[in-house]
């Protein structure tokens, strides 16, 4: 930042994050296309936003002034990677307008922007930090006992969980995957790999994974830190053959991408809908009414800003998603295989090539990554 | 886009990022006949959508994207009114 009225301000994922979870008012003009903006776009409650792309630009400001808010208007312009709201910035200053800021990094910055939130303590000490990516509404954790951790569906970014850990002094001991990611590439494996750790995933997942791994299985323990199973595995296919959820200290259910606060798994992404969609069907209405409503449910996804709760995080008692998520409340199984195989919503951006990366198969380089990770997560059933 | 397309210039935008490639683009065009056929080469997989949004926008005939390896050519033929906004 800089007090230099010439100079174009820049805001970063972390301060337009900080907007909206303080529900401060903010003006966006995106620049990108339109296709690129009805796909996929900065949202929140105290957000407004306005696409104009910035080809609209190349004969100055005055075709598109009428379009534009008044001067003394704070606008935040947004584009793919800042070049470009960069380019109409400088000609919003020229023309007078004087709060001008640009997203630093552009929407490939708010992507991969990843927020730590403290959920809980834990009953056998240690606690829970949820980390919330809200450019992809992907959420990853972080389990702390003593000075060991466990991370849990690491984003690719895993650098942020390696410098949280050691910013408090803890260890990562073990990487899990709940399932075979298809909306965005695992940091899982590569974390793991950076600091020594074991990276844990479903073998029913992994049949066509090019790496080696610890399988992950229903009934199996882990320790962390001086508890000796603070992690207890529960098999909860349904999104994929092999997910998995996990139960931290009786007190937590990190469910993936099983079953989410506003809404339930996708079965079809690995192209199974109808096997999966029954097994899906036997998760939620089976095997998670036996694990008891006081579970503080922590799933993989959020789908919308106002998930996030007055604490900061994205989570629900599982007795209260049994009252209050349409999902868990189809009483009929033919009703459920419909829903969740048919209407569905468009499949994740590069879907396919985003499992492929997650098995091993495809090793495309930084940007192609960038790329493929592009838009919302589109994970989820909304019932 | 058929690949016997005509094409009666070439702008190399090739290692530049957004919102440079659109910006040569239009230079490129005001410059030429209206009916002429421009080939721009660019590496930025932003300039796939950017070039086909604006070219629509301005009346020029977007007419395709090949891309080969880490090159897309795109092909724009020049329309009846200048980069109307």
């Amino acid at each position: 930042m800089t007090s230099d009225a010439m100079t174009v301000r820049k805001m970063s994922a972390a301060d337009v994050f900080a907007a909206i979870a303080s529900r401060e008012p903010l003006f966006i003009l995106d620049v990108r296309n339109e296709d690129a903006y009805a796909d996929w776009r900065i949202e929140g409650p105290s957000i407004a936003s306005q696409n104009t792309p910035y080809f609209e630009f190349l004969e100055g400001i005055d075709p598109v002034a009428g379009q534009l808010p008044p001067k003394n208007d704070a606008v935040l312009v947004v584009c793919a990677k800042e070049g470009s709201s960069q380019f109409v910035a400088d000609l919003l200053m020229e023309a007078g307008w004087a709060r001008v800021a640009v997203l630093a990094g552009g929407m490939r910055s708010w992507s991969e922007h990843l927020h730590p939130v403290h959920v809980s303590e834990l009953p056998s000490g240690g606690a829970v930090y949820q980390f919330l990516r809200p450019g992809k509404g992907c959420l990853s954790y972080m389990v702390v006992c003593g000075d060991e951790a466990v991370v849990v569906d690491a984003a690719r970014t895993f650098q942020v969980y390696l410098d949280f850990a050691e910013a408090q002094g803890w260890y990562i001991r073990n990487v899990i995957d709940t399932h075979l990611h298809a909306d965005h590439v695992s940091g899982g494996r590569m974390l793991a790999q950076a600091c020594g750790a074991s990276y844990w995933l479903s073998p029913q997942d992994a049949s066509d994974v090019h790496f080696g791994f610890e399988p992950l299985v229903d009934g199996q323990v882990l320790a962390v830190g001086d508890v000796p199973s603070l992690i207890q595995v529960v098999h909860s296919p349904g999104h994929t053959i092999g997910s998995a959820s996990l139960i931290v200290d009786h007190a937590c259910l990190l469910s993936g991408d099983t079953l989410f606060v506003h809404s339930i798994g996708r079965p079809d992404l690995a192209g199974q809908a109808q096997s999966l969609g029954a097994e899906l069907r036997r998760s939620l209405y089976t095997t998670y009414k036996s694990l008891g409503s006081e579970l503080l449910v922590l799933p993989a996804h959020f789908a919308e800003m106002s998930e996030i709760n007055e604490r900061g995080f994205v989570g629900a008692r599982l007795g209260d998603l049994y009252r209050n998520n349409a999902g868990l409340n189809v009483p009929e199984e033919s009703q459920f295989l419909k829903m969740v195989t048919e209407n569905l919503p468009q499949q994740p951006h590069a879907y396919q090539d985003i499992r492929l990366t997650n098995m091993g198969q495809l090793m495309p380089e930084p940007d192609q990554l960038s790329e493929m990770e592009i838009g919302p997560n589109r994970c989820a059933v909304h019932g | 886009m058929e690949e016997s397309a005509h094409v009666d210039r070439t702008l190399d935008c090739k290692g530049l990022s957004c919102p440079m490639p659109i910006i040569q683009t239009k230079k490129a065009i005001e410059a030429m006949l209206v009916g002429e056929v421009l080939e721009v080469l660019a590496t930025d997989p932003g300039s796939v959508a950017d070039m086909k949004s604006w070219a629509t926008r301005t009346q020029h005939e977007f007419l395709g994207t090949v891309t080969e390896g880490a090159v897309y050519r795109h092909f724009i033929r020049k329309g009846q009114k200048e980069s109307a906004t």
